[in-house]
């Protein structure tokens, strides 16, 4: 291992930038002539709009227009669309309602956008938006997905009956119901998985710039797929075809998911940029993306594990209602279907399961998907079944969990997956030692004296990432492949610049991706640049979620650096005057076999821009090659964390006191950078299991709309997170590669539940675990007469 | 209060006492017996705002009480919905007023202050009737 190559902790070579706040973010791009968005925004949850008078806005100072959905509709602009075809049970396709970026006549959510003031200055717009004068009629709002369904909720899309957009279904119901009659125990539990509001700490910004000369449009716009937003805002909403079309996502200050998705703001700032002539800029407030960015889980489910004598798991059956809030996001109906219940086999070799998911409506911001999306809520079922079934049945957790593990490769689960490699005892074992499991007991008791009450929870999760073999996802109704694209540009000096479809937005890829380049290349890293985010220099891409970047975004690199490789030792069998086959490559050198004949890497690069020492008939001159890489299988990243609390029986306050990691990630490229990303997802998956939860209230009001409100996990909320690996090398791309960045917010909220859960005795604990919902279940328990 | 109903109903209905006891109202002109078009100024946690609406009385059992409420548009700052019920009692020669507040709102109101609407509506509707009440009791002038 070099000290810049795959597996070295090197340090981030982009966070010089960030932290000393030269990145350049959406928000520090200024177009000359640039004027400002505000968005009106509905008050109401559900409301009909009967009239909008603009003219007092029109006329205030600064104002170039006010635009309304009915504007939108004239310019025969398209509505958003979300991009996965899901089928019901009896073949009808999902029910998606028009979703116009301005809504017209009709809003569904607060925040819901119907009209836009662009002026020279925010302050002007803001002033102006104030003066608009809209006549509302208030129409009964849901904000519970179950509630939704009833007959008696207010029926939000005409295409949905019941505001129920599909029934889906996964698995085989009869082979389930025959397992559960054989069970000897059968452990059920109805499980609510909270919404969570995503907070990047770069809120959501767009600018839209027309140029009139060429006909062609530039949106600056932070987003995790550029390339993926053109082709919607291209070939949907109809803005201009795709080649009169420029996306740049420069700096993007995370985004969880939630800037995967194409927003209203966006496709308005580009429209209006049109329709004043001059450049036009949005940028988020906090509040407005607690309101319009889109949110993450909302699950309602009962779930069902039988398990035989032995503790041997036989079944699983799942309902799930699924909130997708007023409108369908861009990818909203795979999150609760193909990313949810084909991971429901966990860890486990599971024969029969079956999972039913509703997918509803509600007068609330839509749901899409957020770090993890699908896997989280899957985890969570499957981990706390497998929790409360030991205890129910009076085994020991890991126990039980060792005797179901799947321990054959490769593993078809009956819910689509093959799991391709993994050893999830090491792990659990592993995690086990680290997290000196033998010492709980005594650890428990030293709690006890101080009056606190000690528990320990498990959460084995599995993971599908790498998403996804195109033809896989296309079969389960995908409008779009995932693979990714590379181009590797050599320039003369041999300095190299690679260009890829993969977009980071916090992952550290110019890092990561360099020194796969540096070991294969045998140059510095600092030889190696990395270009993304824009569809002016980058072909096509497929953009980073998904865990994706490294086992489908680098395998691409690989495979343009093979034909690189290639290429080059045509040309140094010029240059040493050899016959091809004889080129050998290695540490940044050709050599001829058998010599000592070499060249230097930047000797070969250069000759190949000179071509002095070859014909044009002979060689092309140049070093430059691409490639599309579309991987086998999903990868599976799994392993075992282990979260201990101690919890304040007077306050109910839980304290995390230790956290053991230990992931399977495959070939790990950076452990630092590993290590960070497990880190911020144990964060966010301790921040759902404790402490976060987007409240809406009886008239779909949302009050849990700041960080006033909306609880954001903090630094005294974790201990010191012990992070170790276990590696099986994944077979299915050519790095080994499995991903890592979704893993902590996928395992962690079973583990602290089950934690929470085995210190204080009582399964009913809902998530966020407050301090106030634990001390509720506290007096609960003591409140019932004792058991024997 | 120390006068007898009659005296304070006919006071609840008389646009120049309510507008000077409606905390914050710039305006109001009745438009009808029982409605009258308002603008008012209201702040409820971080947000203020000034409202365009209605105050309606309604349930009206003359000398005995009535429902006063009201609903405001404050653009961006979102709606403001709310009103009393009022019952008056003789008592001593004077008057018992009861009242019962209640009060919901929407838009970036309820987004950043719905955990301070109760209190503040409760302010609100404390601050009216205390006006009131200086303006009824003689013994106030």
């Amino acid at each position: 291992m070099s000290a810049t190559g795959i597996g070295a902790a090197v340090r981030r070579k982009e966070d010089h930038r960030f932290i000393t706040g030269s990145g350049h973010y959406t928000d520090d791009i200024n177009r000359p002539g640039q004027v400002y968005a505000y968005f009106l925004r509905s008050p109401h949850a559900h409301a009909t709009i009967k009239s909008i008078d603009i003219k007092p806005a029109a006329n205030m100072p600064g104002v170039l227009a006010v635009l309304t959905g009915a504007d939108l509709a004239g310019d025969k602009i398209g509505n958003l669309i979300c991009g996965w075809m899901i089928h019901s049970k009896d073949g009808s396709p999902m029910k998606m309602a028009p979703h116009p970026a301005l809504a017209s006549g009709k809003v569904c959510h607060v925040g819901d956008p119907f009209a836009v003031v662009i002026a020279e200055t925010l302050a002007q717009a803001r002033d102006a938006a104030e003066k608009i004068a809209v006549d509302y009629e208030v129409l009964p709002a849901v904000a519970d997905p179950v509630a939704a369904q009833k007959p008696e909720a207010p029926q939000i899309h005409e295409i949905a009956r019941n505001n129920t957009i599909y029934q889906w279904h996964l698995g085989d119901a009869k082979s389930v119901e025959a397992a559960f009659r054989s069970a000897k125990h059968v452990t059920k539990l109805d499980i609510v998985n909270n919404r969570l509001v995503p907070n990047p700490i770069e809120p959501r910004a767009a600018i839209g710039d027309y140029d009139s000369g060429t006909g062609s449009f530039t949106l600056w716009n932070t987003t995790q797929n550029p390339h993926v937003a053109r082709l919607v805002i291209a070939a949907f909403v109809g803005m201009a075809p795709e080649h009169k079309l420029r996306v740049i996502a420069p700096d993007v200050g995370g985004g969880f998911g939630s800037k995967i998705f194409i927003y209203p703001e966006e496709v308005v700032a580009l429209w209006a940029s049109k329709r004043v002539g001059r450049p036009v800029k949005w940028v988020a407030d906090r509040s407005e993306a607690f309101l319009a960015d889109a949110h993450g889980r909302d699950h309602v489910t009962h779930a069902e594990m039988a398990f035989d004598g032995d503790g041997k798991i036989l079944g699983l059956r799942a309902k799930t209602v699924a909130n997708l809030g007023a409108y369908m996001s861009t990818f909203s109906s795979s999150v609760p279907t193909y990313l949810y219940a084909t991971l429901l086999s966990g860890q486990y070799e599971i024969p029969h399961i079956y999972c039913e998911v509703d997918a509803v409506y509600t007068n609330t911001a839509p749901v899409d998907a957020y770090r993890g999306a699908g896997r989280p809520e899957a985890t969570f079922v499957v981990e706390r079944l497998v929790e409360v079934g030991a205890r129910e049945m009076g085994q020991d957790p890991a126990e039980l969990r060792r005797n179901n593990f799947v321990k054959k490769f490769p593993h078809q689960t009956p819910v689509i997956m093959t799991y391709d490699v993994g050893d999830y005892n090491a792990s659990l074992k592993k995690a086990m030692e680290l997290a000196d499991c033998k010492g709980f007991g005594k650890r428990k008791r030293e709690s006890a004296r101080s009056g606190k009450l000690r528990g320990i929870g498990f959460s084995s999760y599995i993971e599908a990432c790498g998403i996804a073999p195109s033809q896989a996802v296309g079969s389960l109704g995908a409008g779009v492949g995932l693979w990714e694209s590379a181009e590797v540009r050599v320039n003369p000096t041999g300095s190299v610049e690679i260009l890829t479809g993969s977009h980071t937005h916090g992952q550290g890829h110019e890092t990561t991706f360099a020194q796969l380049v540096s070991e294969r290349l045998g140059i510095p890293i600092d030889n190696v640049s990395i270009v993304h985010g824009d569809t002016d220099k980058v072909q096509f891409g497929m953009g980073t979620y998904g865990s994706r970047s490294g086992a489908v975004g680098m395998s691409a690199i690989v495979k343009a650096l093979d034909k690189i490789e290639a290429k080059a030792k045509k040309v140094a069998a010029f240059v040493l005057e050899a016959a091809e086959g004889d080129i050998e490559f290695k540490d940044g050198k050709f050599s001829v076999a058998g010599t000592d004949k070499s060249a230097a890497w930047g000797d070969i690069t250069l000759n190949a821009y000179i071509a002095h020492k070859f014909s044009g008939q002979e060689l092309e001159p140049g070093l430059k090659e691409g490639a599309f890489y579309d991987p086998t299988n999903f990868t599976f990243p799994a392993g075992c964390h282990i979260c201990e609390v101690e919890v304040d029986v007077e306050t109910g306050k839980t304290e995390i006191v230790a956290w053991t990691a230990v992931d399977d990630f495959g070939i790990v490229i950076n452990p630092m950078i590993v290590e960070g990303q497990v880190h911020g997802g144990i964060a966010q998956g301790v921040g759902q299991a404790l402490c976060e939860g987007a409240v809406y209230d009886k008239d779909a009001q949302l009050i849990t709309g700041s960080f006033m409100d909306y609880a954001m996990p903090r630094a005294d909320h974790l201990p010191s997170i012990t992070v170790d690996t276990t590696v099986t090398k994944c077979p299915s791309n050519p790095l080994g590669i499995k991903g890592c960045g979704e893993a902590g917010a996928i395992a962690a909220p079973a583990a602290v539940i089950n934690a929470i859960t085995d210190a204080i005795g009582s399964e009913e604990i809902a998530m966020p675990a407050t301090a106030q919902a634990v001390w509720a279940a506290l007096q609960k328990l003591n409140r019932m007469p004792q058991a024997a | 209060l120390a006068v007898p109903p009659q005296t304070v109903w006919e006071k609840l209905n008389d646009p120049a006492v309510l507008k000077a006891c409606i905390p914050g109202c710039e305006q109001l002109d009745k438009t009808s017996d029982t409605e009258f078009a308002a603008v008012a100024t209201v702040k409820i946690g971080p947000v203020k705002a000034k409202f365009k609406g209605r105050v309606t009385l309604s349930d009206l059992d003359p000398p005995h009480g009535y429902k006063i409420s009201g609903q405001g548009d404050g653009g961006v700052a979102g709606f403001a919905k709310g009103g009393a019920t009022v019952k008056l009692t003789p008592k001593d020669g004077g008057t018992l007023l009861a009242y019962n507040v209640d009060a919901q709102i929407g838009g970036k109101l309820a987004q950043l202050g719905q955990r301070l609407v109760n209190g503040a509506a409760k302010k609100v509707a404390d601050d009216f009737f205390e006006n009131f009440a200086k303006t009824v009791n003689p013994a106030a002038v």
